[in-house]
């Protein structure tokens, strides 16, 4: 069963059409990567999926049901998280709090005004365990903006870890990192195959190969492939689309 | 301890001790001068929870102080003149002028806050000023309340063990309620709700991808700064016994704005080392010149300039 779809989505931009006519299927457990040209619209589509931006038409399903009108906190409660493109963290918080706020959010009501956040034992706990795990304990007393980008990144891998969500939206984890960098990315990735679906968007091809079970290729907002790595790898039609037809 | 925190218990001792100095060696100018500074820092700290820790940039904060005010003015006014017995509000009773007040404050800022949260940047400081406006203009048109004339507060609020004609009690009334402020303020800002609050003024988008509605834990707070902000101006119109529109006006929210950020927002001791700041400097260089909002205007601007984070700023820890 698909545990998210994306039915004739439509939206424009002033004369341009950023999604159009965009049909998905998202399967339980896979990790479903998403690649195409710039300006294909791939950000625009997360966004939609996200529920940050409503589509013109069209329709998004979460395990079948329409949650196309639905607030963002709203999808997020359901079981969907997103990663994002450029790096949005919290700045001015440490990285503990960070973590600690995604945690918590996922923790009972968070209109407690008393107790310290600081002084939550299980909330904290968790948190210092997801920095670990994407190799960050260490840095977790410091100030987030202090920190360098790929290891924003990881960052933003711990959040979505945090959510416990059944579907993670990951919107180019791989920018801008290094290759020892990406080959620890690839692997942190790797090992959340399986335990999470995953929608990945990806520049970054030999990750992609190395992780999809499953590719769609989107051009100027249409998806043009759905299928296998070895598929999308033979397709003419993608050939073109990625090296230009004249060329 | 934090450089912040020792200046913040230092200048708290001070207000502690200088002011009843002053009084008792013959000085009681510099009480009331004590006082009013200790009624607005409270004002400045419930708008710190909005403006410092929120990101929340409200500038219509003087209207709650005046609803505050009016809260004590219009049931001391019923109380010597008749009319309103019925709802139980002809009264100086401070028990029910101070929730009256706050309730009113929390009530307004619900309504206002529902409406102004729900835009942004530049178009909430506009708005949150507009309803200001509109409180102000509303109390201006009430004839029997004096209308731009303001209102004389012939007694005050009678509490059970105080005496607030007496000026040293008013303003251990006014230092304990600071001191109370500053520490629930403290409280929350530090909680999970606080934390999603902050989380929220860093990055909003974030916030709620996380799952969380950062409009209602944004309006809970309005809330709460308002009925703060309230108990303030019950506060105030017990110091000053004259209480007029012109309290709510909106240079008046400006001044609790400029109090909250020449302090420090986001901390806890910030908007009291602000108030006092704003409040002596004031005072001082109106002694010198009549011309004193120049030297006033350039000083704050340097402040605001040259540290990063208000006086706060100063007292930094190393980092």
């Amino acid at each position: 069963m698909s545990i998210l779809e994306t039915r004739n989505l439509m939206k424009s931009f002033g004369g341009i059409r950023a999604t159009d006519d965009l049909t998905l299927a998202v399967e339980e457990g896979e990790l479903h990567a998403i690649i195409g040209p710039n300006g294909a619209g791939k950000t625009t589509l997360i966004t939609q999926l996200c529920g940050t931006q409503m589509p013109d038409a069209g329709q998004v399903l979460f395990k079948g049901r329409d949650i196309t009108g639905l607030a963002p906190h709203k999808r997020a409660r359901l079981g969907i998280t997103r990663s994002f493109q450029i790096t949005s963290l919290i700045a001015d918080m440490t990285v503990l709090e960070n973590i600690a706020l995604a945690v918590q959010a996922r923790a009972g009501s968070s209109f407690r005004f008393f107790r310290a956040a600081s002084s939550v034992e299980a909330i904290q706990s968790r948190a210092m365990e997801l920095l670990a795990r994407v190799g960050l304990a260490e840095k977790a007393g410091m100030v987030t903006a202090a920190l360098s980008h790929g290891e924003h990144r990881h960052m933003e891998i711990a959040i979505a870890l945090a959510s416990e969500a059944e579907l993670m939206l990951l919107d180019e984890p791989m920018a801008g990192l290094g290759p020892e960098e990406s080959a620890r990315m690839v692997e942190l990735l790797r090992g959340l195959k399986g335990k999470h679906t995953i929608v990945l968007i990806e520049h970054d091809m030999d990750a992609v190969f190395a992780l999809a079970d499953r590719i769609s290729v989107l051009v100027y907002g249409h998806i043009i492939a759905t299928g296998l790595p070895a598929e999308i790898r033979a397709n003419k039609e993608v050939e073109a689309a990625y090296l230009g037809e004249e060329a | 301890m934090s450089p912040r925190t020792l200046a913040t218990l230092v200048a708290m001792a001070l207000l502690a001790v200088l002011p009843p100095v002053f009084y008792y060696t013959g000085n009681a100018f510099w009480l009331d001068l004590a006082t009013r500074l200790t009624i607005l820092a409270i004002a400045a700290t419930s708008l710190n929870l909005i403006l410092g820790y929120g990101g929340l940039v409200s500038f219509g904060h003087a209207a709650y102080v005046g609803l505050g005010a009016y809260a004590v003015g219009i049931p001391a006014y019923h109380w010597l003149y008749g009319g309103l017995e019925h709802l139980g509000l002809a009264t100086t009773s401070g028990l029910v002028q101070i929730p009256l007040a706050m309730a009113t404050c929390a009530l307004f800022a619900l309504v206002t806050g529902a409406i102004c949260l729900r835009t942004r940047g530049v178009y909430f400081i506009m708005i949150t000023m507009a309803f200001a406006q509109m409180v102000y203009y509303a109390i201006v048109s009430i004839e029997e309340y004096g209308g731009d004339d303001g209102l004389v507060i012939d007694t005050r609020s009678e509490l059970p063990g105080l005496n607030l004609d007496d000026p040293i009690q008013l303003f251990g009334l006014a230092y304990v309620s600071l001191v109370a402020a500053m520490l629930i303020v403290r409280m929350i800002t530090r909680s999970r709700f606080g934390m999603v609050l902050r989380g929220a003024k860093g990055n909003a988008e974030r916030v709620q991808m996380m799952g969380l509605n950062t409009y209602a834990y944004r309006l809970t707070a309005y809330v709460i700064s308002g009925a703060m902000a309230g108990y303030a101006g019950a506060l105030l119109g017990n110091f000053t016994t004259f209480i007029s529109p012109e309290m709510m006006d909106w240079t008046r929210s400006g001044e609790l704005m400029f109090m909250v950020i020449l302090g420090g927002g986001g901390t806890t001791g910030g908007p009291m080392l602000g108030a006092a700041a704003f409040i002596i400097l004031e005072e001082l260089l109106s002694h010198f010149t009549i011309y004193w909002h120049l030297p006033f205007g350039l000083l704050l601007i340097a402040v605001v300039l040259f540290t990063r984070g208000g006086l706060m700023g100063f007292f930094r820890g190393r980092k």
